[in-house]
């Protein structure tokens, strides 16, 4: 097959254009009677010039190399790549959503209002929580609101000395990312020797200068701490708070809630958890909620019911104020809608039943051919560690990469850190046991080789457009802009 | 198999720290930059910087994960290595070598905390295992 890999800029040639405009009927004005000289170029922008087909082939050829779940299994741990059903697109395609206007009066968008309440009190129903705002355009995002609540609260109770943000070792590394961003400090407790909690560790952390813990439970080792009624009484005694972190959301629908676990603020994934596109830009939606003492502080505007319909509520002076431009990225809120009402509460616990028990095959199906640091029943993503095979000479990397050569995204590696060469595989439920049976096949098949063919192994991919990228290469030596070859301005 | 240098001492954290009279060299151990890969970035605290033990002293980033790197000892930063800014491989090529910070010790009883390098290499051989 050719390989084209040239640049848009490359296929470039002088003269060739994609557009034809009819003459004038206007007069023309010069540009620099339109603009001060400071706003204009002093020559043109050196934009590739080529025709309509040109371009569809050229992107068309890039998108062909990208690797998506509508192309193929894609087993990330932690990012829950699970199919986007088609339906979502439908509605957020209808033109009372598609084509309004966020500056439009409320009362000519009722309909778009109460989806945004009824998501709000679907996913609270699903958290245990009492509300929701839709606003964060993302985890992380949501993530840094969450904490921004956390903060206002203490404050608001004339609480000053809360710096501390307490995380486990296991967390995903957005968690200190915004607490530190969020202004507080990081104090890591350890985790035990099950993967959960310490408990000890715990109790030695809290103080009356921690604001809160950030968990996930299910934690990236895939496994449910079971101490997490004893965990939540350590840091409310303490009078922190404890923030959920919804990533591994996926593995508790219909069956268990993070406010019954004693979770003060959580955030979802609509991106990963409710079927949203994920990657590619998404975009993402991070939803947070809280419970009744924090209402107050939830960033604003909010969608409330009133006697005349629908309305956004500005006046809540308590609010952290408005985490993003108008009402997050509303699009993302109706597909992740259609799909709560697609499923249904039966469908969402069928969704978290199927993707453990999903992981949990994978899991019994390749423990004999990788280490399991944790052997115990997993939730929705199964840890193993890749050390057997690095002992032979084949890194996890490698393992990674040879993966592509049977056509798989391979699954998140290197992380949690507390688990060496570290690979961690979600399968979501969306995948049939065919799939996940010729994944298996090909994880089998590369431990054989890294027993008998390391070489192999190393020297993989060998399918793909490029050969073994240089990682370290391109982070120390990034290229991120086109220079072309003449050497001329673009 | 990892590097342990006589003479030095080191951290749970996998530092390790050269002292000079009232100054100490901090970098991280040959085990560490082994297990971390290729760096590809070190983020390096400022001059003057008062930390306390303990505390963040900079970043090490490789092409697997970003890692704090943690002062064992608390005191002032006196010099930085800048030339990691652009090499940082030669954290990887030579790690005991590529020094990250000098700190002017604050208290030089912390230095007996640390461990020496029998005891650090039999602490690595546990964390293998």
């Amino acid at each position: 097959m050719h390989q084209d890999i040239s640049l848009i800029f490359e296929k470039s040639i002088p003269g060739r254009e994609a557009f034809s405009l009819p003459e004038c009927d206007v007069p023309l004005k010069d540009i620099n009677e339109l603009y001060p000289a400071e706003l204009l170029r002093e020559k043109p922008a050196n934009l590739p010039e080529v025709s309509e087909v040109d371009v569809i082939r050229h992107f068309t050829a890039l998108s062909k190399r990208n690797h998506g779940v509508d192309s193929g299994f894609y087993p990330l741990g932690s990012c829950t790549m699970k199919y986007n059903p088609k339906i979502n697109e439908d509605a957020a395609a209808l033109p009372g959503f598609e084509k309004i206007h966020p500056y439009q009066d409320p009362k000519s968008i009722q309909g778009a209002l109460e989806l945004m309440y009824n998501m709000d009190g679907m996913l609270s129903e699903i958290t245990g929580m009492d509300r929701v705002v839709l606003q964060p355009a993302a985890g992380a995002h949501g993530e840094l609101a969450g904490l921004m609540i956390i903060k206002a609260y203490h404050e608001h109770r004339q609480d000053f000395k809360r710096k501390k943000i307490v995380i486990p070792d296991t967390a995903h590394g957005t968690n200190p990312a915004s607490a530190a961003v969020a202004g507080f400090d990081v104090l890591e407790v350890k985790s035990a020797a099950d993967g959960g909690v310490d408990l000890e560790s715990l109790k030695n952390a809290m103080s009356d200068e921690v604001a809160g813990l950030m968990l996930t439970n299910p934690n990236t080792l895939g496994l449910f701490d079971r101490n997490i009624g004893l965990i939540a009484d350590i840091v409310h005694q303490a009078g922190g708070l404890l923030y959920y972190d919804g990533a591994n959301a996926n593995a508790i629908l219909g069956i268990s809630r993070p406010g019954d676990m004693g979770f003060d603020v959580v955030h979802l994934n609509l991106h990963k958890t409710f079927s949203t596109p994920h990657g590619g830009g998404g975009p993402g939606s991070g939803p947070v909620g809280v419970k009744k003492q924090l209402i107050d502080f939830l960033p604003g505007p909010l969608v409330e019911k009133g006697k005349d319909g629908f309305y956004l509520n500005h006046e809540r002076p308590l609010s952290i104020g408005r985490m993003k431009s108008f009402y997050g990225n509303f699009g993302i809120v109706v597909r992740a809608y259609a799909y709560i009402l697609t499923m249904g509460a039966k469908g969402l616990r069928e969704v978290s039943e199927t993707a453990v028990l999903n992981a949990n095959y994978i899991m019994a199906k390749l423990k004999d051919y990788y280490n399991l640091p944790y052997d115990t029943a997993c939730m929705h993503e199964v840890v193993f560690s890749g050390q057997r095979q690095k002992e032979l000479g084949v890194s996890t990397l490698d393992i990674a990469k040879r993966l592509l050569d049977f056509g798989y995204h391979p699954p998140t590696i290197y992380f949690p850190l507390i688990v060496k060469e570290c690979m961690m595989i979600e399968p979501t439920e969306t995948e049939s046991k065919e799939t996940l049976d010729e994944f298996i096949a090909a994880m089998v098949q590369i431990a054989g080789e890294a027993e008998n063919d390391p070489g192999l192994v190393r020297g993989a991919p060998y399918s793909t457009a490029v050969a073994r990228l240089d990682e370290a290469k391109a982070a120390r030596n990034p290229v991120l802009s086109y220079v072309p070859l003449c050497g001329c301005d673009i | 198999m990892f590097k342990v240098i006589e003479g030095l001492k080191y951290s749970k954290e996998h530092e390790w720290v050269k002292v000079e009279g009232d100054r100490a060299y901090m970098g991280i151990t040959d085990y560490a930059q082994k297990s971390l890969g290729e760096i590809v970035y070190v983020e390096l605290p400022e001059k003057g910087t008062v930390l306390a033990e303990g505390d963040t002293l900079g970043v090490v980033e490789s092409v697997k994960a970003a890692s704090d790197i943690y002062t064992p000892v608390s005191g002032t930063v006196a010099d930085i290595n800048e030339e990691l800014l652009d090499s940082p491989g030669n954290v990887n090529n030579s790690p005991y070598e590529s020094w990250i910070a000098v700190i002017e010790l604050g208290n030089v009883n912390e230095l007996d905390t640390l461990m020496g390098a029998g005891e650090y290499e039999k602490f690595c051989e546990e964390e293998e295992d």
